[in-house]
């Protein structure tokens, strides 16, 4: 089973990067960008198993290591 | 006194520390990180600066797991001297030893010089041999050092004295080299046994090399 983990930081938390992106698009007159923000996908490949007992484990992943939910929030995506 | 000085693959600043803690008559033992018990006459342990496992996922994510962080977490707990300087900073805030995040930098850069710092409580074993408001100049090394705490927290710090250091500039003036909440560029727990900061005290320790400012902070932890 493919689960694809997006990771960003938390609305109201300024992101440096994606300002950095942004001015530069800017630059290159893509003038109609509005703001720019940047995250992390983490794919996971994961032994077939329940599909409600593979989240909570996937969400415990998200919450022991893959964010800091200090300053990101995350979604997952389940393809089976 | 008796220093442990943890070491990560990737951590770069373990040999520094150790002179720095020796130059001020400490006896010093660098420890692996698959190592998971410390020493029983430790007094304090540092965690040093560096790049813990390649900054990979976010600085000092992975650190937490190792096997001698979850001898250092008891070893907080219990009442245990800790001081984390920059990445160790960082894994003391990714454990949640201490409160908050970091960030990439405001400017997104790597930041690498000497740095102002004012001296915001004094009432703790780093900065009791300096006063309050006291501006020291010791060097910064970090791409994400941009401190964050939710708004409603930070009066909390204050309150407690768990502020220790702010950046400024030369007069004392507000000056923010990375985007940090309220200049913030150190902090400890509420019990003040845990330490975190940005700048190098190690790293300056002799005028020859720019400023001994560093040292009156390391000689706080004497017993």
């Amino acid at each position: 089973m493919e689960i694809i983990v997006n990771i960003q930081l938390k609305n109201g938390v300024l992101d440096p990067q994606g300002k950095a992106v942004h001015h530069a698009l800017l630059a290159l007159q893509f003038n109609e960008v509005q703001n720019v923000r940047i995250g992390k996908q983490i794919i996971l490949h994961v032994e077939d198993n329940e599909k409600e007992k593979t989240l909570k484990r996937v969400e415990k992943m998200c919450e022991d290591l893959l964010a800091n939910t200090v300053i990101e929030t995350y979604t997952i995506d389940m393809k089976s | 006194m008796k220093v442990v000085v943890a070491v990560f693959p990737g951590t770069n600043c373990e040999t520094d520390t150790k002179y720095a803690f020796e130059k001020i008559g400490c006896t010093v033992e660098l420890l692996f990180h698959k190592i998971d018990t410390l020493p029983s006459d430790t007094d304090l342990v540092v965690l040093p600066g560096g790049f813990s496992y390649g900054d990979y996922l976010r600085s000092a994510a992975i650190a937490k797991f190792s096997p001698i962080m979850h001898a250092v977490i008891k070893y907080a707990n219990a009442g245990g001297q800790v001081l984390g300087i920059c990445n160790g900073f960082q894994m003391l805030l990714e454990a949640n030893l201490l409160p908050g995040a970091m960030k990439r930098n405001q400017k997104t850069h790597f930041v690498s010089k000497y740095q102002y710092l004012k001296v915001v409580n004094n009432n703790n074993s780093l900065l009791k041999k300096l006063d309050i408001g006291e501006i020291i100049n010791i060097p910064i090394a970090h791409g994400e050092g941009n401190y964050f705490i939710d708004e409603d927290k930070i009066k909390g710090l204050y309150d407690n004295e768990q502020v220790l250091l702010e950046y400024c500039d030369r007069a004392g003036n507000k000056e923010n080299p990375n985007g940090s909440v309220n200049e913030i560029a150190g902090l400890c727990n509420k019990n003040k046994n845990v330490f975190g900061l940005m700048p190098h005290p190690e790293r300056a320790i002799e005028d020859i090399l720019g400023s001994s400012d560093g040292a009156k902070m390391l000689e706080g932890f004497l017993k």
